[in-house]
């Protein structure tokens, strides 16, 4: 591993001998680095390609060894997953628990995290981030008892609330880091030409703070949509979501490996679009704190 | 918002002057109920249950045992004792070679070069894939008969391999379903270190005739010791919580021999399908205190360093 670094603009002063030999290497730094890039690229990506290409593979196919990289391609795993196993439906209370779920949290979590910021409440700040260490099993089985007394279980409710669990602290998060380095004065500015406080958060910090609610909304989003273990306690028939549709695909007999991997692929395609179009803003949340210290 | 108010002020007007002197716990409240109702409530009544000999339904009725359950727990070496050292054995392991693997994969990523768009994407890509069908996915790539890895093995002429199937390489081939899951995080969040910091001592050092390695290892990384001990705090903390590909991959109990139970695994079955609540809530309870424990030494550990 070398850090030797590619030439870059750097204000023309006589040099010492000592940096000289960086001269000589680039040429052989340049073939390792685009070797190294390469192989990097291909371990993240090839599994992912993999499970595409199965996806398109009848299950003979799938164990047959000769037909690895050469097969006639078919979309009747698709089908098998979209039309006969109601696919569209896990779709549906996936994207819906997602949505719902991220939007509350944002109604709750975004006033909070501007108070919290605005009047450095840390130890309210820690309480709400303490729900991301907690292990989520330890309120699952309170939580079955508590909503199965209300009749909620298997229900929509519980599971949006369920998944307000890791988006609160999420949101929360994200949003304190993003308000801590929003100028005060623009607010201070408004009370001055007359609007209230809560008239300056909501007319011209909030506005300002856009890319950071997309930011930590998009995130939850995700991060909901993923979800497995509370949605595999708290759904009913009716509202599974999609992991774990897949996960009661496995059955201890025998698996049917190609509509498995169109299952695999129908959860992941939706989530990887989201994830190329909007990548800054899921780069900037998820190290959001990496360079606070 | 003192200003003299010589008409009758309006209902609004009152609320509105209500609401901005307040605004502090306004805003606050809603999250801070929501907290409290679903968080702070259950993780209370799990600590009730763990003194408790609940079975069966939480409704059922249920003595206080005192502490007799925390000494079941700590004493049992069969199910205990073994998921705490696996617990510790996949996030410490995990994450060691994600730390190193990521800081190698950053510093390649640090300097601007063409196509950079394109790799940034491909790392990124895991880390946004669901955890259960990323579990499918290897399931079939770690098949031992069917698999794309045994017919790689085959080609250099290495034996299949169990892996996922097999009682001692099912923990270790998770361990690296993780890795290539969450190295680009780790990526990431070294990456905006690197991106932060000024190139500076990095010059000076190379003036000061230091090669790329000293470079790297006695300016480089002391700078960014903040930034490598919140992504060990972040990535450390759901690593301990990982429950999705083991589950996905393993089923109840993680595996026939318990080869991959976790202290999350293992909390889960005693839960959801043992129905043993006091025990269940008594794991989770040292479960979460060892957590706690971790993360304080770890932040202790930076304000010891920073004064």
């Amino acid at each position: 591993m070398t850090t030797t670094l590619p030439a870059r603009p750097v204000i023309e002063t006589p040099r010492p001998v000592a940096i000289a030999p960086r001269r000589r290497k680039p040429r052989a730094y340049k073939i390792f680095r685009v070797v190294a890039l390469t192989l990097t690229v291909l371990l993240f990506i090839a599994p992912l390609v993999w499970m595409f290409v199965a996806s398109l593979k009848t299950n003979v196919d799938i164990y047959d060894a000769s037909k690895t990289v050469f097969f006639t391609p078919t979309l009747s795993n698709y089908d098998n997953v979209l039309s006969r196993n109601n696919y569209f439906g896990f779709i549906f209370n996936s994207f819906w628990v997602a949505l719902l779920s991220t939007l509350f949290s944002l109604l709750i979590g975004v006033p909070a995290a501007y108070a919290m910021s605005r009047f450095a409440m840390h130890r309210s700040a820690l309480v709400v981030l303490m729900a991301r260490i907690i292990p989520g099993v330890s309120l699952l089985v309170p939580w079955y008892f508590i909503f199965a007394n209300m009749r909620m279980v298997g229900g929509f409710g519980v599971l949006i609330l369920s998944h307000m669990f890791v988006a609160l602290p999420l949101i929360v998060y994200i949003m304190i880091s993003y308000f801590d380095s929003t100028p005060l004065e623009l607010e201070e500015q408004a009370q001055v030409d007359g609007l209230t406080h809560i008239g300056a958060f909501l007319r011209i910090t909030l506005p300002l703070s856009v890319p950071g609610l997309a930011t930590a909304g998009i995130l939850s989003f995700i991060f909901s949509w993923n979800n497995f273990m509370f949605a595999l306690v708290l759904s009913g028939a009716n509202t599974k979501t999609l992991p774990v549709a897949i996960f009661n695909f496995v059955s201890y007999a025998s698996i049917d490996w190609g509509s498995l991997m169109a299952a695999a692929v129908v959860v992941t395609v939706p989530i990887m679009v989201i994830a190329l179009f909007t990548q800054k803003y899921i780069v900037s949340g998820l190290t959001a704190g990496a360079t606070k210290g | 918002m003192t200003t003299m108010v010589t008409t009758k002020p309006s209902m609004w007007k009152n609320y509105s002057t209500w609401a901005n002197r307040h605004r502090k716990w306004l805003f606050a409240s809603p999250a801070m109920i929501f907290v409290g109702l679903l968080i702070a409530v259950p993780l209370g009544w799990t600590l009730y249950l763990s003194v408790t000999d609940s079975e069966g339904s939480v409704r059922a009725a249920s003595n206080l045992v005192g502490l007799s359950n925390y000494l079941e727990v700590l004493t049992d070496t069969e199910r205990f004792w073994p998921a705490v050292m696996r617990t510790f054995v996949f996030t410490g392991g995990a994450l060691a070679i994600e730390l190193v693997l990521g800081m190698c994969i950053a510093l390649l990523l640090w300097r601007p070069f063409r196509g950079e768009k394109w790799v940034r994407v491909a790392i990124l890509l895991p880390l946004v894939a669901t955890p259960v069908a990323v579990g499918m996915m290897w399931r079939l790539i770690f098949d031992p008969n069917i698999g794309f890895a045994n017919q790689v093995l085959s080609w250099i002429g290495i034996p299949a391999q169990p892996w996922l199937s097999g009682q001692y390489t099912a923990l270790p081939t998770l361990m690296f379903v993780d890795i290539w899951q969450w190295t680009p995080m780790v990526v990431l969040m070294l990456l905006a270190g690197l991106t932060s910091l000024s190139d500076e001592p990095d010059e000076a050092a190379r003036i000061d005739g230091a090669n790329s390695w000293q470079r790297f290892w006695f300016v480089t990384l002391p700078l960014l010791r903040a930034t490598v001990i919140v992504t060990i705090v972040l990535r450390g903390i759901d690593a301990l919580k990982t429950f999705d590909i083991l589950y996905a991959t393993k089923g109840k109990g993680g595996g026939s021999f318990h080869e991959v139970e976790t202290l999350n695994i293992y909390a889960f079955g005693l839960s959801f399908d043992y129905n043993d609540y006091g025990i269940a809530s008594t794991v989770l309870i040292l479960f979460f205190l060892l957590i706690i424990a971790i993360m304080w030494v770890l932040t202790y550990r930076r304000k010891a360093n920073r004064s």
